[in-house]
């Protein structure tokens, strides 16, 4: 199967300090891949490079994303490309309706492709159509982005706007942080409905919880900015009994 | 952050654009005969010019006010052209020049009724001034039927003497400040509004002003009477051709609400900005004024100010009839090197009067952007209460933004309620929308738009839509 990301040798800094220290991560089509790991291990770093968040610096290696150097693009480039993060903290917007919202993310994605943007109706429908796939209640495209949403409002959100998207590759950044067991349940099966054989995910964690729901194929574990060891879900349980320190690789 | 965020170059602004039209000007430069070739052309009655001289030598007696956070350029004012208006053809006078109608529909006016009982656009009745005089006014006929008068000042003048005698500078007196008494003594045109008792004022009524000849100024002046128990929506738009120069503007408003009547009054003030480097542009030195005269009398304003190099103006109202409420909601954007001063008096004389103010300030840029509120509770207002609210939002870290609130109660049992906030945008917001590839300019207007909503939602729907266009274009370039 052909790679979708393929990162080689990612040294990245924050403030001048080296927080990745060579980090190798194949990722094809279809395939849900863990990055598990400590706190401070720079798991949030790797989702932030990758996604081209302001104040990180990449001074070594190369990403590819379906064929091209992401490293090169902006953030909206790479969004329009297929690539989605569903934020650790999810940022509030006052002012802006969630339909506001979606509507200019999906004009902004369509009429970099060249095509025309959504109608006022069609895009209605499109909205209607994922919030019924995802369960969310009709009162949710009129509130503001973000604000006053509770912990896992704000999760759901970001996997309806995942829903909305349609990314190729999806990245979920501690979406289980802060989310009791029925929320990421309800996440969870968010994320299930939309995997697809096209399609490929980062779930990023500290913890194997979100990963008895969303089952992945390949876990890795990320230690002081390296990838240290890889394998399949049995590694998930070794964590569990285990925990981070054991692992070396 | 700064570097995402301040690199400022070149905005926008589609409206620039000169009217090759044959026009007629009084010469140069302001004399007592100057004013007296203005009245001659406008054959206007003796008390109109005795108006005028009047408020002429007021204002040769005043000196303009420092107490604006502006640095505003030294106007020459004998280098001024008081008086611009296209020649009329002599056979045809009745009709629209072309060129004039031209205009109007490159700036999406409707000044002709067809196109907007053809229902192309929404159903508002215009009066259209182009430099010193009133090109048209439409729907006066529909209106008519009615018993509401709208036409163009001059026509007012001419038409209905005793209206304009009563009711002219009685919100505003010809020596009020610096400004409307200049305005007062050389005023050319403007919009004549008068809405009968009991009547609903059956569509929007509007006002557009167009500068168009260099060297000149606009002088205009809206007078709008709302008699006991009417309605009215008025809405007023502007905008000018890109110059080195600055051009001045200084117009005067005055709104009288009698008893039980509600006015509503809209401004989107595009007028030209200057460029990127603070050259040109209109200087906007503007007197707004309302009564709410009438128990239960009603007077709202609302304005989104993008335009002009400087701005100031001041949408107030004075609360004499008990009972009686008003609101001001206002959006000023400024970028590049543009200065606002504005914000808005609210002075309770009556009984349980109610005035609200929201005021949202955006600063981009090097601009400058200050709001300055009175509100006054005379020692009669009993009752009385006032909210106000003030943001501010800064974009990038070289723009200002100030506020200067002055609250004075006279009366024990008024209550006065003000809250400040300022912000910025944070790169969080930014990147947020980014990543869900909304590119960095079309963020910071969404996030604008957001922050301005509960102004931009008091506006007629067709001038909302329009606004949230004008905050968004009004920042292009004020990211990098």
């Amino acid at each position: 199967m052909e790679a979708l990301l393929e990162i080689k040798g990612l040294h990245a800094s924050v403030e001048g300090k080296e927080i990745l220290h060579g980090v190798d991560l194949t990722i094809r089509r279809g395939e849900v891949h863990a990055v598990m790991g400590p706190n401070g291990a720079g798991k949030s770093t790797l989702s932030a490079v990758l996604t081209g968040r302001p104040g990180y610096e990449v001074t070594a290696g190369s990403v590819s994303f379906a064929g091209h150097d992401l490293l090169a693009m902006s953030p909206e480039e790479r969004s329009w490309a297929g690539l989605f993060l569903s934020f650790q903290y999810p940022i509030e917007i006052p002012g802006v309706s969630m339909t506001n919202f979606l509507k200019a993310a999906v004009s902004a994605r369509r009429k970099a492709a060249g095509q025309p943007e959504p109608t006022a109706a069609e895009f209605l429908a499109l909205m209607k159509q994922k919030m019924a796939l995802l369960k969310m209640k009709p009162e949710f495209a009129k509130r503001e982005v973000n604000v006053g949403f509770s912990g896992g409002e704000k999760k759901r959100g970001e996997i309806f706007q995942m829903a909305m998207l349609e990314p190729v590759l999806s990245i979920l950044d501690e979406t289980d942080s802060g989310l009791d067991v029925d929320a990421l349940k309800i996440v969870a099966d968010g994320v299930n409905s939309l995997r697809t054989s096209e399609t490929s995910a980062i779930i990023i964690t500290h913890y194997q919880k979100l990963l008895e729901y969303i089952v992945p194929d390949v876990v890795h574990v990320l230690k002081e900015g390296r990838i240290v060891l890889t394998g399949g879900r049995e590694l998930v349980d070794r964590i569990e009994k285990e925990g981070f320190e054991g692992i070396d690789g | 952050m700064d570097k995402t965020l301040t690199d400022i170059t070149s905005k926008q602004y589609k409206e620039g654009f000169v009217t090759d039209v044959e026009q007629e000007y009084v010469p140069k430069g302001l004399s007592e005969q100057i004013i007296r070739q203005i009245s001659a052309i406008k054959q206007e009655p003796q008390w109109l010019l005795e108006f005028r001289l009047d408020a002429f030598r007021k204002w040769q007696k005043m000196t303009p006010p420092t107490w604006g956070h502006l640095h505003l350029p030294e106007i020459d004012f004998q280098d001024i052209i008081y008086y611009a208006a296209p020649k009329k053809d002599s056979e045809r006078p009745k009709e629209i020049d072309p060129a004039l109608q031209e205009t109007f529909d490159k700036l999406g006016i409707p000044i002709s009724e067809r196109e907007v009982l053809a229902g192309v656009k929404s159903k508002v009745a215009v009066d259209a001034v182009f430099d010193s005089v009133s090109v048209t006014t439409t729907f006066r006929k529909t209106l008519a039927e009615k018993g509401i008068i709208f036409c163009s000042f001059s026509e007012a003048v001419r038409d209905y003497p005793e209206l304009v005698h009563k009711y002219l500078a009685s919100v505003v007196p010809a020596g009020d400040n610096f400004y409307a008494a200049l305005n007062s003594a050389v005023f050319s045109d403007g919009s004549f509004c008068y809405i009968p008792k009991g009547v609903k004022c059956p569509m929007d009524l509007s006002s557009y002003f167009r500068i168009n000849a260099s060297g000149t100024g606009q002088f205009e002046r809206t007078l709008i009477v709302a008699d006991e128990g009417s309605q009215v929506s008025y809405m007023e738009g502007c905008t000018a051709p890109m110059r080195d120069e600055h051009q001045l503007h200084a117009a005067v408003v005055e709104i009288v609400v009698e008893a039980g009547a509600d006015v509503r009054y809209s401004t989107v003030q595009n007028w030209y900005p200057g460029d990127d480097q603070g050259r040109g542009g209109i200087l906007n030195l503007v007197t707004k004024r309302g009564i709410c005269k009438g128990e239960g009398s009603h007077l709202s304003w609302t304005q989104v100010e993008t335009g002009s190099a400087i701005t100031w103006k001041y949408p107030s109202t004075i609360l004499r009839g008990d009972n009686s409420s008003s609101e001001f909601y206002s959006v000023a954007l400024t970028n590049n090197y543009q200065q606002a001063d504005t914000g808005t008096k609210m002075v309770h004389l009556g009984r349980n009067t109610r005035s609200r103010i929201i005021s949202k300030g955006i600063s981009a840029g090097h601009s400058q952007n200050s709001y300055r509120g009175l509100v006054r509770m005379n020692s009669g207002a009993a009752g009385a209460r006032n909210y106000s609210q003030c943001d501010s939002l800064l974009i990038g870290s070289l723009c200002g933004a100030h506020t200067f609130p002055v609250i004075k109660n006279d009366c024990p049992g008024a209550i006065v309620e003000h809250e400040a906030t300022t912000s910025k945008i944070s790169e969080d917001q930014l990147f947020y929308l980014n990543q869900r590839g909304i590119p960095p300019e079309e963020a910071v207007g969404l996030i604008v738009n957001g922050y301005a909503k509960e102004v931009l939602q008091r506006l007629p729907m067709e001038f909302a839509v329009e606004a949230q266009k004008l905050l968004s274009v009004s920042l292009e370039g004020s990211i990098g």
